[in-house]
């Protein structure tokens, strides 16, 4: 089973890097753009068949390591 | 007096660490990342700077997850003293002995260079052998240092006077211009600056030996 995690920057947190990455957008012409945030896709090969019980490991996961909750968000997805 | 200084994968400062608290008269151990308990006796544990396992995931997020930051964790639990410096700093904050964490500069750019802190505490046994509003110079290395809490969290530091030391002149976007904090029991301290960088006359000044100075001796009168 895979699992795929989403970490963002929470709302309200400052993302330079997003940022750098919209005025290098907006100096290559593409207009328009009104802001830009970066995360990380963490994907993950389990050898949990369970559903429920692997989206429970992934979260536990995300948050003792994968995550830093004082600042980032994540999402899971199970394939 | 004895102090340990941990060693990561990619610790970079743990020597000069090293230097700094045996100048100041201190019996120094030290100990790696795989080591499961601090050696007995051990007052201080000095969390050095730099690139522990390569940054991956965060700054200090695998690190707070080896064997040595679970018995940091409960030397500091059982009222031990430690000491994070830059990347020392941000294993505190992935610990959680600190709160907070540090981000991305807020101009991106890695920054190497002495800069001016304000010392806001003198009441810590790092920082009694300043005086409050003293202003000393240290360097700083660090791509990530910008101190972020959420509003509440950083209200309470301000109102239980746990910031140690501010930069005069912000230079990573830092909240509050905060550029170390204690815990709440005044016996752990981060702080992005490095202390040891400053703590041999050859370095240019001494005001960062005050500080090592300071810890042991009043560990060494408690």
């Amino acid at each position: 089973m895979k699992a795929r995690v989403h970490v963002m920057l929470k709302n309200g947190v400052l993302d330079p890097q997003g940022e750098a990455v919209r005025h290098a957008l907006g100096s290559l012409g593409f207009d328009g753009v009104e802001g830009v945030r970066q995360g990380k896709v963490i994907e993950l090969d389990l050898t949990e068949t369970d559903k429920d019980k692997a989206e429970a490991r992934v979260k536990d996961m995300c948050e003792k390591l994968l995550a830093n909750t004082v600042i980032e968000s994540y999402s899971v997805e199970i394939a | 007096m004895h102090a340990a200084v941990v060693v990561f994968p990619g610790s970079n400062c743990d020597r000069d660490m090293k230097v700094a608290f045996e100048d100041a008269g201190a019996k120094v151990s030290m100990v790696w990342h795989k080591d499961t308990e601090i050696p007995a006796g051990v007052d201080v544990v000095g969390v050095p700077g730099g690139f522990s396992f390569g940054d991956y995931l965060r700054c200090g997020a695998i690190a707070a997850n080896s064997p040595i930051c679970r018995a940091v964790k409960s030397h500091a639990e059982r009222g031990g003293y430690v000491l994070g410096i830059c990347n020392g700093f941000q294993v505190l904050c992935e610990t959680g002995l600190l709160p907070g964490t540090l981000l991305r500069n807020a101009k991106l750019k890695y920054i190497c260079k002495a800069i001016d802190l304000k010392v806001e505490n003198s009441e810590s046994a790092y920082t009694s052998g300043y005086a409050e509003g003293d202003a000393i110079t240290i360097p700083i290395a660090h791509h990530d240092g910008n101190f972020f809490a959420d509003p509440d969290t950083l209200a309470a530091l301000e109102s239980d006077r746990r910031v140690a030391f501010r930069y005069v002149d912000n230079p990573n976007g830092s909240l509050n211009d905060i550029a170390g904090i204690l815990s709440e029991n005044r016996r752990v301290l981060g702080m992005m600056p490095h202390p040891e960088r400053m703590a041999d006359p050859v370095h240019g000044n001494t005001e960062g030996r005050v500080l090592f100075d300071s810890l042991i001796g009043s560990l060494q009168t408690a």
